[in-house]
């Protein structure tokens, strides 16, 4: 009988292996492998043109590419971004999440409602932005003539000290329905019971919403600002629609692509993208750690 | 108990004008988007906001074959991407989920890991590995290439579905000396119809609405897909911009995805909280 239970457990460990092999490969095709040849590429000279002729040239192409001003802005733009944007959507998030956790009629369609504009293509969204903020014939500026509040139109993505807030405020409106959900579904799971006691305890709104619901939402709080940290580390496509030409607005996933692609020069690029893993994997290691460490000082 | 009749009033009227500002701030985009695809020609420069229902710009549009050619292709791409990452996640999940082996808890950690890969950083080693599998300029590089974002996402929530279902259920098929497969097909297959729904769902969207692989795997026009059309659209000057065409050609690609989210907006919000919460 022992015997039969290993050899059925080695079987089930086969099939289980067998069952796992086709996602393996396909992972390892699409995403172990890209990311080790990245890796190498960023030691060469390749050109994308020609990417099976290419020499080792140490770590050239990292000094080319902490040289180059632009690299450095685009890091300061993207961590700016990054920073604001996330912060605004969780503090909005949670605002709203509270609002629709709120028992009362009409939360099943409000939830529909906020979830359009995260379900929809980004580029899709900036053009639609793109054209209400359009300096003479949008309708922002419109508006605003209207209240008396300007006289001339104002060029919101072309002037250099509004591009980077008004990609910003898009991101908002595209990216706090997904914050709104996870905080919302976080909010769900509080057992009622513990509020009823506050409650008859005479406990104040306030300080239940201090002492109970932030505490004990802390860790869904904590992981919908990681996915959205990751996220936002790696925008690309609202700032590439909205305001393409600008440096401005200029992440590190745009600047990484317009190496590789529009200069060809697959080993800065390569370079370029090997530090952007890096950079989001000290990020995203950083803040599991003191998540935590979060978690556990809270005793949840 | 304590609380007022009157002041109860309060409490709902300012949380029912708390839900109409936030619906005008999600919604009104919409709606200045649809106004405008229905004004034509010059009609789009003078603001009235009402729309004239003029359909111009989506006759102009849906003549252009360029256009529907690369709404055909988003939706090759995206129901491809959706049938071959939910049939390789099913099976991974299987053995993930039911089957207790030496390896399993490395093997799910590297597909959480995977989930979090910037898609800059694999850029330039898969532009390569699409070019050696002479993918490059078609649908298939896309196809391919969005395993990337479904896969580890697919894998992961059908595993922690998979493992919350009884151990019993399929001891007895087991002993039956049925097959794996043929317990997949027949025992979890069935029950699983949710989660598929959650999963299929979110892979369809993220194929629909990818760019960055759009833009650099794919160089003619006949097969770029919606988003990286719509992108590049553009004018003889500034001031030419085609504002109503692409604003047609936005509604055209955004109704199918409201609908969607309307439809089944209780499997898309339990998809993203699940990996979210358990991931």
């Amino acid at each position: 009988m022992a015997t039969m239970r290993i050899g059925l457990n080695a079987m089930r460990a086969r099939t289980a292996w067998l069952f796992l092999a086709p996602s393996l490969v396909v992972l390892f095709a699409v995403a172990l492998w890209p990311l080790g040849r990245t890796f190498l590429f960023s030691f060469t000279d390749a050109y994308l043109t020609e990417p099976d002729i290419y020499d080792y040239i140490g770590f050239e192409n990292y000094f080319t590419l902490f040289e180059d001003p632009l690299w450095w802005q685009s890091v300061r733009n993207t961590l700016f971004f990054t920073v604001i944007s996330v912060s605004i959507e969780t503090a909005l998030g949670l605002a709203i999440a509270l609002l629709l956790n709120a028992h009362i009629g009409g939360r099943g369609l409000m939830r529909a409602v906020i979830l359009i504009p995260w379900s929809i293509p980004v580029v899709v969204s900036a053009r639609m932005w793109q054209w209400m903020l359009h300096d003479q014939f949008g309708i922002l500026n419109h508006v605003l003539k209207l209240m008396g509040l300007i006289d001339n139109g104002i060029a919101w993505t072309a002037n250099p000290d509004l591009v980077m807030p008004v990609i910003i405020a898009v991101d908002v409106w595209i990216t706090t329905p997904f914050m709104v959900l996870l905080i919302l579904a976080g909010l769900q799971m509080l057992p009622r019971s513990i509020y009823e006691a506050a409650s008859i305890d005479g406990v104040s709104e306030w300080r239940q919403f201090t002492a109970l619901t932030l505490p004990l939402l802390a860790p869904s709080i904590a992981v919908a600002v990681l996915f959205r940290l990751l996220d936002a580390l790696r925008m690309f496509d609202l700032s590439f629609v909205l305001s393409s030409n600008s440096d401005d607005t200029k992440t590190v996933s745009i600047y990484a692509r317009e190496v590789l692609v529009n200069f060809q020069d697959m080993g800065v690029g390569s370079a370029a993208s090997a530090a952007i893993f890096l950079m989001i994997a000290i990020v995203t290691a950083i803040y599991v750690t003191v998540f935590r460490l979060n978690r556990r000082l809270l005793g949840v | 108990m304590v609380r007022s009749r009157a002041n109860r009033r309060l409490h709902r009227i300012a949380i029912y004008s708390l839900f109409t500002v936030v619906a005008l701030y999600t919604l009104f985009p919409f709606y200045w988007m649809i106004a405008s695809s229905l004004k034509s020609g010059q009609a789009i420069f003078d603001v009235t906001f009402l729309p004239d229902l003029k359909f111009n710009n989506y006759e102009a549009i849906l003549s252009d074959g360029v256009f529907l050619r690369s709404l055909m292709n988003s939706l090759i791409v995206a129901a491809s991407v959706v049938v071959l990452s939910l049939g390789l996640a099913i099976a991974a999940a299987y053995a993930l989920g039911r089957i207790d082996f030496r390896g399993r808890s490395p093997i799910m950690f590297l597909f959480l890991a995977v989930s979090m890969f910037p898609q800059i950083a694999l850029l330039s080693g898969l532009f390569e590995m699409i070019r050696w599998l002479g993918l490059y300029n078609t649908l298939g590089s896309l196809i391919f290439a969005y395993m990337i974002f479904t896969l580890p996402f697919n894998i992961w929530v059908l595993t922690t579905f998979m493992r919350s279902l009884p151990r019993q259920i399929e001891e007895a098929a087991i002993m039956d000396g049925c097959s794996p497969l043929r317990i997949v097909r027949c025992i979890f297959l069935p029950m699983m119809g949710p989660a598929l729904m959650s999963t299929g769902l979110l892979a369809f969207i993220a194929s629909w609405n990818e760019f960055m692989f759009a833009l650099t795997f794919i160089l003619t026009d006949e097969n770029r897909t919606v988003p990286v059309a719509i992108a590049l659209i553009s004018g003889s000057s500034r001031y030419e911009f085609p504002y109503g065409a692409i604003m047609a050609a936005s509604t055209i690609v955004t109704v199918p995805l409201i609908v969607l989210a309307l439809l089944f907006q209780k499997y898309i919000v339990s998809g993203l909280t699940a990996g979210a919460v358990k991931g």
